[in-house]
């Protein structure tokens, strides 16, 4: 088993200091490589979701349980490290830090692991998704395809176990759009990592064996429930 | 890649700002730097280093610290003059390993520089311990040679076989002295007040016209100078009579040892080691017997030092502290404006697994690289400026400017500036340490 969850409560308190519910999943699970689209609409709470898998956020309750471990249970440094290590994480907006070049992004995400940089591997990656070529350049001066792509070999720099995707087509141009998802997807069953992947497009779903609904087994209301019992 | 390396990453892509603020602690600390290597240099020139010698024997007249800059550092004039004979006296002392006479008073008509009589021993004895004076040229033979100081020589374009004329008194004096002196050597360069002076043959500087005093004068000045020794003055009375006479004039060429004076006497006790009190017991015994005093050549200077270029140098240098700590809040304003527009760089590290603690410590390090940086650039331009300004400040004032040498204050500064980096830093670091990370990658 690659990602358990079982019984995720989240809320956020709103400035009338009443509770906001947005998570109340029972369980979902993933096996080891398994490749799963979450479809959701726009405040449906997938980026939410996304944070409390990847240890950014804690749940109100709840495991969360990634490669045998609960890293909702976990202490905040622990977390941190545990993020580094076994989760890869491909954002919206690629996230590339602008001060660094593509290479150097790579590496940065290997520097918080407490492992040794590992240089070779790096630029292994950076091959691997077609840049091998444009390594010391700076991100402004890549295309936005070429971002992302620098964006998904960061994220599997430390060879986690699960690579987290928030909408990573979005802010890219349609012709791309198979590109970039075929890379990920592709390089994730080269590396036998499993894959979560949440859009709001049916489309870019539509090519993933698994495709569940968020709307389908998150109900937010079980926080309320609770909190009144 | 290490936090420093993250921080030096993050300090090129505000290239601009950065530099600035780096700069501005730099010009803090070679401003510092600067005032250290001056006083440094003053220092130097009178510190005990630059006094071969472990007293200073002149008349009573006038203060201590007048008789150590008249005699040492040839800045005062000459207050009174002692008897030749005191110095003999002297010499003659079983606690004196050496004793120089010096004779001055006047000054080369061209640059002012002072004329100093005195006798070979001065050059044969250590300016400062350890250094041996290097001279070029040939001994002196006649009344009228001369050996001059390498800045005499530098400023005044001499060199052996010059020739130059001298006026009585200080520089502005015009009372020219008919004698014409001959160089006949040249000091090497000593970073000394010797390098400022023109040395006779002592006898010459006797033999000079107008330098003989009138008899009754003389007679005056020993009685109330061996007022307390009446045998001294018994023989300094029938040596005076003998030149109202005439017979002792017409013995030789030299002046009579009685009309003889010399302006102070330098004194080179027995090494210390086996006798400790020597300097103390002369400076006690000349002021109970006569009206002249021999002082310690380095209290004086060391009092003068300490209750004013001391306090001037720390009060240049605590300005140059405070210049350093507003550059230091440059770099806190600096790096804490940019925290808001580095608050989803952090959450990306922060996302890729950094911890809190790794964030915070790439704001110190980032304020560490910008303070110590600077530091490391102000110290190497403030020496450099030294090495540059070195030439002309000797020129100047004579002093020799080591651009390289380290002030104790130095050691203490670049602790300083880690101080400053982590007070400064610290702000802008626990903003860092307190990011919330969710809300910092949707923002």
């Amino acid at each position: 088993m690659s990602l358990l969850l079982e019984h995720v409560r989240k809320s956020y308190r709103e400035p009338d200091g009443r509770r906001l519910p947005v998570l109340g999943i029972e369980r979902f699970e993933m096996k080891q490589g398994e490749q799963v689209a979450l479809l959701g609409s726009s405040g449906g709470g997938k980026t939410t979701l996304l944070n409390i898998i990847s240890g950014i956020l804690t749940p109100d309750a709840g495991r969360v349980i990634i490669d045998g471990k609960d890293i909702a249970s976990m202490p905040e440094v622990v977390r941190d490290r545990f993020r580094a290590t076994k989760i890869g994480i491909v954002f919206q907006t690629f996230n590339l830090l602008p001060a660094f070049t593509a290479l150097e992004n790579v590496l940065l995400g290997m520097s918080f692991s407490g492992k040794s940089v590992d240089r070779v591997f790096a630029k292994q990656l950076l091959e691997k998704v077609g840049l091998g070529h444009r390594l010391h350049h700076a991100p402004q001066k890549l295309s936005v395809g070429e971002q992302q792509r620098v964006a998904v070999a960061r994220s599997l720099a430390n060879k986690p176990v699960i690579l987290l995707a928030d909408e990573p087509t979005a802010n890219v141009d349609p012709a791309n759009q198979q590109l970039v998802l075929d890379l990920i997807r592709n390089t994730c069953r080269d590396h036998n990592v499993s894959l979560l992947m949440v859009t709001h497009s049916l489309e870019v779903a539509s090519s993933f064996p698994r495709v569940d609904r968020l709307q389908e087994f998150n109900r937010p209301e079980l926080c309320l429930q609770e909190q009144a019992v | 890649m290490n936090l420093l390396a993250i921080a030096w990453k993050s300090i090129r892509q505000r290239r601009l700002a950065s530099s600035l603020t780096a700069l501005s602690i730099g010009l803090g600390v070679m401003l510092m730097v600067l005032v250290l290597v001056i006083f440094g240099a003053v220092n130097g020139a009178f510190n005990q280093r630059s006094v071969g010698y472990d007293l200073i024997v002149g008349p009573q007249r006038g203060s201590e610290l007048q008789l150590v800059l008249s005699a040492v550092y040839r800045m005062q004039p000459p207050s009174e003059n002692l008897p030749f004979m005191f110095y003999e006296d002297l010499k003659k002392d079983r606690r004196v390993v050496s004793a120089v006479p010096l004779a001055f008073g006047d000054s080369t008509q061209q640059g002012g520089f002072p004329i100093v009589g005195t006798t070979t021993e001065y050059f044969e004895n250590e300016y400062m311990p350890g250094h041996k004076f290097r001279i070029r040229g040939n001994r002196i033979n006649g009344l009228f040679d001369t050996i001059i100081g390498y800045e005499v020589a530098r400023q005044n374009k001499w060199d052996v076989g010059s020739k130059f004329q001298i006026v009585h008194g200080g520089a502005d004096s015009e009372a020219l002295h008919e004698e014409t002196f001959t160089v006949v050597a040249v000091l090497a360069q000593t970073g000394t007040a010797n390098d400022r002076t023109v040395f006779l043959n002592i006898e010459g500087f006797y033999a000079i016209d107008g330098h003989e005093k009138p008899v009754e004068e003389v007679e005056e000045r020993m009685k109330k100078f061996y007022a307390a020794n009446p045998e001294r003055l018994a023989e300094a009375m029938t040596q005076l009579e003998g030149v109202k006479s005439g017979q002792l004039a017409a013995a030789g060429t030299e002046s009579p040892r009685v009309m003889k004076e010399v302006t102070a006497v330098l004194v080179r006790t027995r090494p210390a080691k086996e006798h400790p009190f020597d300097s103390m017991q002369m400076s006690s015994e000349f002021q109970k017997g006569y009206q002249a005093m021999a002082v310690n050549p380095i209290r004086p200077i060391q009092r003068l030092m300490q209750s004013l270029l001391g306090n001037i140098m720390k009060a240049l240098v605590v300005l140059t502290g405070v210049i350093i700590l507003v550059s230091g809040i440059g770099i806190f304003v600096s790096i804490y404006n940019s925290m808001s527009d580095r608050r989803r760089e952090i959450g990306i590290m922060r996302a890729l697994g950094a911890q809190r603690m790794h964030v915070f410590g790439i704001i110190l390090a980032e304020s560490s690289l910008l303070c110590i940086g600077g530091g490391v650039v102000g110290w190497l331009a403030g020496h450099g400026m030294a090495i540059g300004a070195a030439p002309w400040v000797i020129r100047q004032t004579g002093l020799l400017i080591n651009p390289w040498s380290l002030n104790a204050w130095e050691a203490v500064l670049f602790p300083v500036l880690v101080g400053v980096a982590v007070l400064v830093g610290f702000l802008p670091a626990m903003t860092a340490y307190r990011t919330n990370v969710a809300d910092a990658l949707s923002s």
